[in-house]
């Protein structure tokens, strides 16, 4: 059993209790900066910086990540590189059809 | 065999490099290839939504009230499941079982007001290969997506019924540690995943 001792779940506990309360507050700024109706690109740069902060605080604290084995970490980001490479294949062919667009 | 020997031989010695247990490291590459699905869903959102001319203002269609409480029942339910590991910890299972059921109850909650968010909206007219505020994608888009996280939240609480049991049935509290905290990573992965969809589905 990881972590059992009781000044150490204290510990964890409180660290919980901070990560709650930043997630609740970083919902409400999301929800807040959407009644700004801000301009499309600032919108989605404000609101995916939020959610990255608020996904990194969940990953890493509630999921253990900050303290997690090297191998979880790596496989993580090997799928994190695949997946981006994956997603050039549709955006070079979009590109693609344009260039064949605008030679014709 | 005796049952220490049964788990060594399932189970492999923590290295410095592997997590503790099989199980744990198999969840992480479940996520890790879920994570690319919904990653992958959410970029088609993007491509769909930057591209049309007629995309409708998401803001305005879906309403974001609901939503906005439903994200906050999504985020109690992980603090309740990080309790539901504490208690456990600690050698308390009966409070273990009552904060799984707690995050089930969040869970089945958030499945509750997914179907009425939908039923509402589908009488309003957003259905799946048509809607009256512009490009018949986004009504495509929003039920594929938002179907795709309710029947994993759905998927999560069954899990957690069954960890319920999981303890229930082992009365050392460290027999069920292990998979209790697989559990947890699931569920938090879910409550990770409605992060990132909230704002771009709801809000963008």
């Amino acid at each position: 059993m990881s972590g059992s001792g009781g000044e150490d779940i204290k510990r964890h506990v409180k660290v919980y209790i901070a990560v709650f309360t930043a997630l609740m507050v970083a919902t409400v700024i999301t929800v807040g900066v959407s009644y700004m109706r801000l301009a499309v690109l600032l919108a989605v740069t404000v609101a995916m910086i939020v959610a990255t902060v608020k996904g990194s605080l969940v990953a890493a604290y509630f999921m253990h990540l900050k303290s997690e084995k090297p191998a979880i970490f790596w496989l993580l980001m090997l799928t994190a590189s695949f997946w981006v490479l994956l997603m050039f294949i549709p955006v070079l062919m979009h590109l693609d059809s344009f260039e064949i667009q605008a030679e014709r | 065999m005796t049952q220490a020997s049964v788990h060594a031989a399932i189970e492999p010695a923590e290295t410095p490099v592997t997590p503790e247990s099989w199980g744990k490291l198999g969840m992480w590459i479940f996520l890790a290839g879920d994570a690319v699905g919904f990653g992958t869903l959410l970029a088609s959102y993007g491509a769909m939504r930057a591209t049309s001319a007629d995309w409708p203002n998401p803001y305005d269609a879906l309403g974001i009230n609901l939503t906005a409480f439903m994200t906050f029942l999504l985020i109690c339910s992980s603090v309740t499941m990080v309790k539901a590991l504490e208690w456990l910890g600690r050698g308390d299972r009966t409070r273990c079982r009552w904060f799984l059921f707690y995050t089930a109850v969040g869970g089945a909650l958030f499945v509750t007001l997914q179907a009425y968010e939908w039923s509402k909206l589908i009488h309003e007219g957003l259905h799946i290969n048509g809607n009256p505020w512009g490009a018949s994608l986004f009504g495509t888009s929003f039920f594929i997506v938002t179907g795709f996280h309710g029947l994993h939240v759905t998927g999560g609480v069954l899990y957690l019924l069954a960890m319920i049991r999981w303890v229930t049935n082992r009365p050392d509290p460290a027999a069920s540690y292990n998979a209790v905290e697989i559990s947890g990573l699931y569920w938090h992965f879910v409550d990770l995943v409605w992060i990132f969809l909230f704002p771009a589905l709801y809000l963008l």
